[in-house]
C-alpha cells in the first residue's frame, strides 16, 4: 500500500496530462477524442485518490510526505532558520485533511466533467474547454496536495488563472471577458496578502513546510520567536489571501460576476472546490491561527458578517445562478465562521456537503438552462416541474439540503457549525458566542427563505415561459442528469452517514477521521473543540430545524400558489431595505469609482501630465537649453580675425589684471 | 593553448557580417537566412560554453589577456572572462540574436545593411558582457551605441530620429561621466602601484578613498541607471521602443537595458562597497517608485508597444532592488529576473512585431476579438503575458520571489510597496489582452488576418520552453550563478565601514586578501537568536527556561 502513497503525486500529474494532450491535440482529434481524454483523466485521479484513502489507513501516523524535487532556492533568513537552508520543493502530503479534499475534488470534479460533456456538446471550442477544465483540476489538486505554502500558491494562483479562462471562456462577450479580468484582479489583491504572508513566515521558521510549521509554531512561540503580534499579522495576511480567493468581504466582488462562464464552471469551480480554498488553508494552518486568537475572532466575524451580508442579496436576485452565487458567498462565510471559532471538523464537513449540494444545485439551474435555451431569469420560468421531472427532482433535494432540512447533508454540517460558534471562547465581545450564533440564525432563516423563493419561483408558481420557450421544452440527456441524481443521492445521505452517530452522543465519521489533523491547535489550545453535551446539541439543532422550517414556509405561502407580479412580496414587506440588498450595499459602486475610476484616473495623471510633462519636459528642456547656449556661443566664432584678436585682447588683459592684482 | 571561445564569441558576427557584405544586394532571402546562420553558430558557441563552464567555480573563467595598449606605466588589456554573472546574459544575448533576426522578416529596406549591423551590435554586446578589462568594456559600450542608433535612425518608425538621437545622447551623457570615473579608477591604482592598469583584476583590490568613492560611485551608477533605465531616468524607453523595428526593440529590452543592471552588479558592488552601502536605500526606493510608476503609466498607454516598454520600467525595477537588497536571495532574484525579462519581454515585443507586420498599427483600439481570428497567435501571447505578470511555474515568478525576499530581508517595507507590482501588473497586462484579444471582432481591418507561419511558431518556442524551463527547474540556471554572487557579496561585506564612520579623505588600508570561504559571515545580532533556535529544535520546548 505504500506504492500507492509513493506514487500519489501522479493524481494531480493525470489532469495535467490530460489538458496538455486537449490542448495541443484535441481540436485535430475530435470531440469524442477529448471527452475520453477530458473525463478518462479525471477518472483516474479520482481512482488514484480512492486508493489513497485506503492506503493511509496503513500508514503510521496517518501522514505522508514526499519531496518530488527542489524548487526554488529560498536560503537561510538573516535571523537564522529552522533549516540550514530551505529549498521550496515540489512536494506533496497526504494525511486525512488532503485525503478529504482530493476525494472531493475528483469525485465532484469527474462528475461536472461529465456532466460538461453533455452540456457543451454543440460548443465549437469543446476542446479549448475541457483542455481549461483538466487544467483547473490538476492546479486545485496541486493545492490541496502541496506539502508547503509556496507550491499551494503555484496551485492558488493555477486555479485563479483557470477561473479567469473559464468565466471568460466566451470571451466574444465583452461582459465574460471583463469579468473574467476582475475575478483575476481581486484574487490578485488576496495573493498580495498571501505572498507577503509567506515572506513573514519565512522569516521566522524558515521553511514553508506545512508539517513543520504546525508542529514547531508552538515551541517557536513559547521561545519567543514567534511573538502572538507576529502570529497574528500572518495569519491576518494569510487571510487576505483567503478573502480573495473564497470570496468574503471585503474582496467578494468578482464571484457574482463570474457567472458568466459556462454553468459547469460556476458549479466546480464557483462553488464546490476553488472557493473552498481558503478554508481549507486556514484548516491547514491550524497552528498558526491557534496562536493568533485575534485573528481567528476576525476570520469568524468576517465569515459571519459575510454569511449574512450575501444571503440578503441573494434574497434579491431574478437570475437564478447569481441567487446561488451569493448563496456560495453566505455558505463559505458560515465554513469562515467554522474555522473561526476552532470547529475546524464543522467547516471542512460543511465544504463537503456544500461541494454536493451546491454543486448539484448549480448543475440543475444549468440544466434549466439547457431547457430554456439559456433563460436564466426567475421572472421567466415558473411550472418547470411539469416539465423537467429529473432537474426538479434533483433540484429539489439540494435545495431541501441547502435550507436545513431534517437529515439532509446541509442540516448536519451547518449544526454543527452554531454549536460549534456558540460554544466558542470568545476572545472578544465582537467575536463573542452568542452574537456568532445569532448571526447565524438569522443567515440560516434567510437562507431557507431565499431557496426556497428561487425554487418556488422556477418550479412552481405561475408558468411565464414564452411559447417559443416552451415549444422547445425538453429534458437533458442522461449523460447531464445522471452527475445530477449522483450528488442529489450525495446532498440526501452523506450527513446522516458520516455525522449520524452525533445524534447518539457519539463523534461523528468525519470528526474522528480528521481529529488527528487538528492536533497541533489542539495541542496549543489546550482544549478539545467545543463538544456541547448531547441535549444541548439536540435543543440546537430543534431551534436550528424550526427557524429553517420557518424560513421554507414562509417562501412557500408567498411564492408557491399565487401569480408572480413585482413587487414581490419579500419586496413589498422590506421596501427601502430590498433595494438596498439589491444594490449590494453600494459596496460594488465604490470600489468601482475609488479603484477603477481612481486608479485610472492617476495613471493618466501620471502618464500625462507628469510622465511627458514634468520628467520628458525636463529631458527636452536640457537639450533645449543646451541647443541656446549653442546658439549664444556660436556667434562668438564668427569667423572674423578681428573678433578672434579682440577676444585675445580680453583675454592678455584679465591675465594681467589677475597678476597685478595678486 | 585552448579554443579562445571567447573570442571567437566576438568574431564570428563581424566575420559573418564580412561575408554578407560580399552577397549581392538583390537576395534578401540568402541575406537574411545567412544572418540567422552565423547568429546560430554563435548561439552553440554559447552553449558549448555553458557546457564547459564549471558552476563551481566563482571567478572568471575562459580567461583570454593580452596587452593591448603598453605605454611605460599605462597598460591596457585586451582581457576577456566569463563567470556566472555573465554567463547567463551571453547565452541571452546570442539566443535573443538568433530570433531577433528571425523576427525580422518584415525588413524589406537596406536589408544588406541591416543584417550586418544586426552582427555587428551582437559583437559589441557580447563584448560588454565580456570584457574583464575597463577600458576594454568602454570601449564596447559605446561601440555599441553605433548599430544600435542605426536600427533605431534608419529601420524606424516616422520619428525615428528624435527617438535615436534622444537615445544616444542620454546614454552618452552618463557614460562620459563613466569614463571620467573610470580613468579616475585607474589613475588611483597608478598612485598606489606605479602602473595605471585598466584590469578588472588590477583595480578591484584597489582601495578607494572613501570620499572619492561616493563620486566614482555616482557616476557609475548614473550611467547604468539610464541604461537600465531607473525612475526618473526613463523617458528615452518609449520614445525609442515606439520607434525602433521589431529586433530593435526585442535586443534593446532584452540586452541592453540588462547591461546597466550588470553594471551594478559587476562594477559597483565590488568596487564601492561602502558607497554602495550608503546609496542602496537610494536606489532601492527609486527602484519600487520605478516598479509602481512605470505599471501605472503601462496601464492607460494606447500603443501596445509604449506599454510593454512602461512595462520594462517596472520590471527593471524589480531587477535594481533585488541587486541593492544586497543579499543573496536578491542578487540570484536580480540576475534571474534579468534573463526572465529578456525572454518575456523580447517575446512581447516579437508578438507585437508580427501583428504589426499584418496590420500596420499597434494601437490597443485598432484591435479587439482576435483570439476568434488568430487562435494561436493569442495562445502564445497569453502564455508570455502570464509569465510576465509572474504566474508560479513560469519563470517571471520565480525571479519575482527571490527578489521580494531578499528585499523583506533588507527591509520589510521594500517588500510590501514591490509587491504592489504584482497587483498592477496583471491590471495592466490582462486589461490589454482583454481590449485586444477578447470581445467580438468589431474592426473589419482584422477579418482577414492570419495566424503564426511556422517561422514565427519557431521563433517563439524557445522562448515558451524557457518561461516553464525556468520557472519548474531554476536551480539549473541559478546553481553556475550562486558562487559568483557569494563572492560579490563576500567583497561587499568584507568592508564593514560606512561613508560617514571615516574622516573625509582619509586613506584606508588596502583591503586584505579575499578568503575563499564560500560561507557567508553570519551577522552576529541574530547569533542569540539562532542558539535559542537550535535548542528549541535539538531539545524541545521544555529545553528552554
Amino acid at each position: 500500500m505504500q506504492m500507492v502513497l509513493e506514487y500519489a503525486w501522479l493524481i494531480p500529474v493525470f489532469p495535467l496530462v490530460g489538458a496538455i494532450l486537449n490542448g495541443l491535440l484535441g481540436k485535430r482529434l475530435g470531440k469524442p477524442f477529448v471527452s475520453f481524454v477530458g473525463v478518462g483523466t479525471v477518472a483516474a485521479a479520482f481512482a488514484g485518490a480512492v486508493a489513497t484513502l485506503l492506503a493511509l489507513r496503513g500508514t503510521a501516523g496517518g501522514v505522508f510526505t514526499k519531496d518530488l524535487f527542489a524548487w526554488i532556492p529560498l536560503g537561510t533568513p538573516p535571523g537564522g532558520g529552522f533549516s540550514a537552508n530551505f529549498d521550496a520543493p515540489v512536494g506533496y502530503l497526504i494525511d486525512p485533511l488532503s485525503v478529504v479534499m482530493v476525494l472531493v475534488v475528483t469525485g465532484v470534479g469527474l462528475l461536472i466533467h461529465l456532466y460538461s460533456v453533455g452540456y457543451m456538446a454543440h460548443d465549437p471550442d469543446y476542446s479549448r474547454y475541457f483542455t481549461y477544465l483538466n487544467l483547473f483540476a490538476a492546479s486545485m489538486l496541486t493545492l490541496v496536495m502541496a506539502n508547503n505554502f509556496l507550491l499551494m500558491f503555484v496551485g492558488w494562483e493555477g486555479v485563479g488563472l483557470c477561473s479567469y479562462l473559464l468565466i471568460g471562456f466566451w470571451y466574444e462577450k465583452e461582459s465574460a471577458a471583463a469579468a473574467g479580468k476582475k475575478a483575476f484582479l481581486v484574487n490578485r489583491v488576496g495573493d498580495f496578502g498571501f505572498v507577503l504572508g509567506m515572506l513573514f513566515l519565512f522569516s521566522v521558521f524558515g521553511t514553508l513546510r506545512f508539517t513543520d510549521i504546525n508542529q514547531s509554531a508552538q515551541q517557536f512561540h513559547q521561545a519567543g520567536l514567534l511573538t502572538t503580534g507576529m502570529a497574528t499579522l500572518i495569519a491576518l495576511l494569510l487571510f487576505v489571501g483567503a478573502t480573495g480567493k473564497s470570496a468574503q468581504l471585503p474582496l467578494w466582488v468578482w464571484l457574482p460576476d463570474a457567472m458568466e462562464g459556462p454553468t459547469p464552471v460556476s458549479a466546480l469551480i464557483h462553488a464546490a472546490t476553488m472557493v473552498t480554498a481558503g478554508v481549507y488553508m486556514i484548516a491547514r494552518a491550524n497552528a498558526l491561527y491557534a496562536l493568533a486568537p485575534a485573528a481567528s475572532a476576525v476570520v469568524a466575524l468576517v465569515g459571519a458578517l459575510t454569511a449574512l451580508f450575501a444571503a440578503t442579496i441573494a434574497l434579491t436576485q431574478y437570475d437564478l445562478k447569481r441567487v446561488l452565487a451569493y448563496s456560495t458567498i453566505s455558505q463559505l462565510g458560515l465554513m469562515f465562521l467554522a474555522v473561526g471559532v476552532g470547529a475546524y471538523t464543522a467547516g471542512i464537513f460543511h465544504l463537503m456537503t456544500h461541494a454536493f449540494f451546491k454543486g448539484l444545485l448549480f448543475l440543475a439551474a444549468g440544466s434549466v438552462m439547457h431547457a430554456l435555451g439559456n433563460k436564466i431569469d426567475l421572472r421567466e420560468m415558473g411550472q418547470l416541474h411539469r416539465y423537467l421531472p429529473a432537474t426538479h427532482r434533483t433540484f429539489q433535494i439540494g435545495w431541501l439540503a441547502i435550507a436545513g432540512f431534517p437529515l439532509l447533508a446541509g442540516w448536519w454540517s451547518k449544526d454543527e457549525i452554531l454549536a460549534g460558534a456558540l460554544h466558542v471562547q470568545a476572545h472578544a465581545w465582537w467575536a463573542s458566542g452568542p452574537l456568532l450564533y445569532g448571526i447565524g440564525l438569522v443567515v440560516t432563516l434567510l437562507t431557507a427563505f431565499y431557496m426556497s423563493r428561487a425554487y418556488y419561483l422556477a418550479f412552481h408558481s405561475n408558468q411565464r415561459l414564452d411559447a417559443h420557450t416552451e415549444a422547445h421544452l425538453h429534458e437533458s440527456p442522461p449523460v447531464m442528469t445522471g452527475p445530477l441524481w449522483i450528488l442529489a443521492g450525495l446532498s440526501a445521505v452523506a450527513g446522516i452517514v458520516l455525522a449520524g452517530p452525533v445524534l447518539l452522543g457519539r463523534e461523528s465519521l468525519i470528526g474522528a477521521y480528521l481529529h488527528p489533523v487538528w492536533e497541533p491547535a489542539r495541542h496549543i489550545l489546550g482544549h478539545e473543540a467545543a463538544h456541547p453535551p448531547l441535549p444541548t446539541l439536540l435543543g440546537l439543532m430543534a431551534v436550528a430545524t424550526a427557524v429553517a422550517l420557518a424560513g421554507i414556509l414562509a417562501a412557500r405561502r408567498a411564492y408557491r400558489e399565487p401569480a408572480f407580479a413585482a413587487p414581490e412580496p419579500a419586496e413589498r414587506r422590506l421596501g427601502a431595505w430590498w433595494r438596498f440588498f439589491d444594490q449590494k450595499w453600494h459596496i460594488e459602486q465604490g470600489y468601482h469609482a475609488l479603484f477603477v475610476r481612481g486608479g485610472t484616473r492617476l495613471s493618466d495623471y501620471l502618464a500625462g501630465p507628469v510622465d511627458q510633462g514634468s520628467i520628458d519636459g525636463a529631458v527636452n528642456g536640457i537639450g533645449r537649453a543646451v541647443e541656446v547656449m549653442g546658439e549664444g556661443l556660436r556667434r562668438l566664432q564668427g569667423g572674423y580675425v578681428r573678433g578672434y584678436a579682440f577676444s585675445v585682447l580680453i583675454g592678455v588683459v584679465v591675465v594681467m589684471a589677475y597678476f597685478v592684482i595678486r | 593553448m585552448s579554443l579562445p571561445i571567447l573570442t571567437l564569441l566576438l568574431i564570428v558576427p563581424v566575420l559573418g557580417a564580412v561575408v554578407l557584405g560580399l552577397f549581392p544586394r538583390q537576395s534578401t532571402g540568402a541575406l537574411k537566412w545567412g544572418a540567422v546562420i552565423v547568429a546560430l553558430v554563435n548561439f552553440a558557441l554559447s552553449v558549448v560554453l555553458w557546457l564547459r563552464f564549471n558552476p563551481a567555480e566563482p571567478g572568471m573563467q575562459f580567461e583570454e589577456n593580452l596587452p593591448w595598449i603598453r605605454a611605460l606605466s599605462f597598460q591596457m588589456n585586451y582581457h576577456l572572462g566569463v563567470d556566472g554573472i555573465s554567463l547567463l546574459l551571453v547565452v541571452l544575448t546570442t539566443l535573443l540574436m538568433v530570433l531577433a533576426l528571425l523576427g525580422s522578416w518584415g525588413i524589406t529596406d537596406r536589408v544588406k545593411e541591416y543584417v550586418v549591423t544586426m552582427l555587428l551590435l551582437e559583437t559589441g554586446m557580447l563584448g560588454v558582457f565580456l570584457a574583464a578589462d575597463l577600458f576594454l568594456f568602454y570601449v564596447f559600450w559605446e561601440a555599441m551605441l553605433i548599430p544600435m542608433y542605426l536600427l533605431i535612425g534608419v529601420w524606424g518608425g516616422p520619428n525615428r530620429i528624435y527617438a535615436a538621437i534622444k537615445f544616444v545622447l542620454y546614454t552618452a551623457v552618463g557614460s562620459i561621466l563613466m569614463l571620467v570615473a573610470i580613468v579616475a579608477l585607474a589613475w588611483l591604482h597608478g598612485q598606489n602601484t606605479g602602473v595605471t592598469a585598466y584590469d578588472l583584476d588590477a583595480v578591484l583590490p584597489t582601495r578607494v578613498p572613501l570620499a572619492m568613492q561616493a563620486w566614482l560611485f555616482a557616476a557609475f551608477a548614473l550611467a547604468f541607471a539610464i541604461k537600465v533605465p531607473l525612475f526618473p531616468l526613463h523617458t528615452w524607453l518609449p520614445d525609442a521602443h515606439v520607434e525602433a523595428p521589431t529586433a530593435g526593440s526585442v535586443i534593446l529590452a532584452g540586452v541592453l537595458l540588462k547591461m546597466g543592471t550588470y553594471g551594478f552588479l559587476r562594477f559597483c558592488l565590488p568596487l564601492f562597497p561602502e558607497a554602495t552601502r550608503a546609496f542602496a536605500p537610494l536606489l532601492a526606493v527609486l527602484a519600487i517608485v520605478g516598479i509602481i510608476y512605470g505599471a501605472l503609466v503601462a496601464l492607460v498607454q494606447s500603443d501596445v508597444k509604449k506599454l510593454v516598454a512602461y512595462s520594462s520600467v517596472s520590471h527593471l525595477g524589480f531587477v535594481v532592488l533585488g541587486i541593492f537588497a544586497l543579499n543573496l536571495q536578491g542578487l540570484e532574484g536580480g540576475l534571474l529576473q534579468m534573463v526572465n525579462h529578456g525572454i518575456s519581454t523580447g517575446a512581447l515585443f516579437l508578438l507585437v512585431g508580427m501583428i504589426y507586420e499584418r496590420r500596420h498599427t499597434r494601437l490597443i483600439a485598432d484591435y479587439g476579438g482576435l483570439w476568434k481570428q488568430m487562435p494561436l497567435f493569442s495562445a502564445f501571447f497569453l502564455i508570455i503575458a502570464l509569465s510576465s505578470i509572474a504566474l508560479p511555474f513560469t519563470n517571471g515568478f520565480v525571479g519575482e520571489f527571490l527578489i521580494l525576499l531578499g528585499a523583506f530581508h533588507a527591509n520589510k517595507a521594500w517588500a510590501v510597496f514591490a509587491a504592489l507590482g504584482m497587483i498592477l501588473s496583471a491590471a495592466y497586462m490582462l486589461w490589454m489582452f482583454q481590449r485586444v484579444f477578447f470581445g467580438p471582432l468589431k474592426n473589419p481591418a482584422n477579418t482577414g488576418l492570419a495566424d503564426l507561419n511556422a517561422r514565427e511558431v519557431a521563433t517563439l518556442v524557445p522562448l515558451v520552453i524557457l518561461v516553464f524551463w525556468i520557472g519548474i527547474t531554476p536551480r539549473f540556471f541559478l546553481n553556475p550563478v550562486r558562487p559568483a554572487l557569494q563572492e560579490v557579496l563576500l567583497q561587499y561585506q568584507s568592508s564593514p565601514l560606512s561613508l560617514s564612520q571615516a574622516p573625509a579623505g582619509a586613506r584606508q588600508p588596502a583591503r586584505p586578501p579575499l578568503t575563499r570561504d564560500r560561507s557567508l559571515p553570519v551577522p552576529a545580532a541574530s547569533a542569540p537568536r539562532d542558539a535559542r533556535r537550535a535548542l528549541v529544535l535539538a531539545h524541545g520546548e521544555g529545553a528552554l527556561p
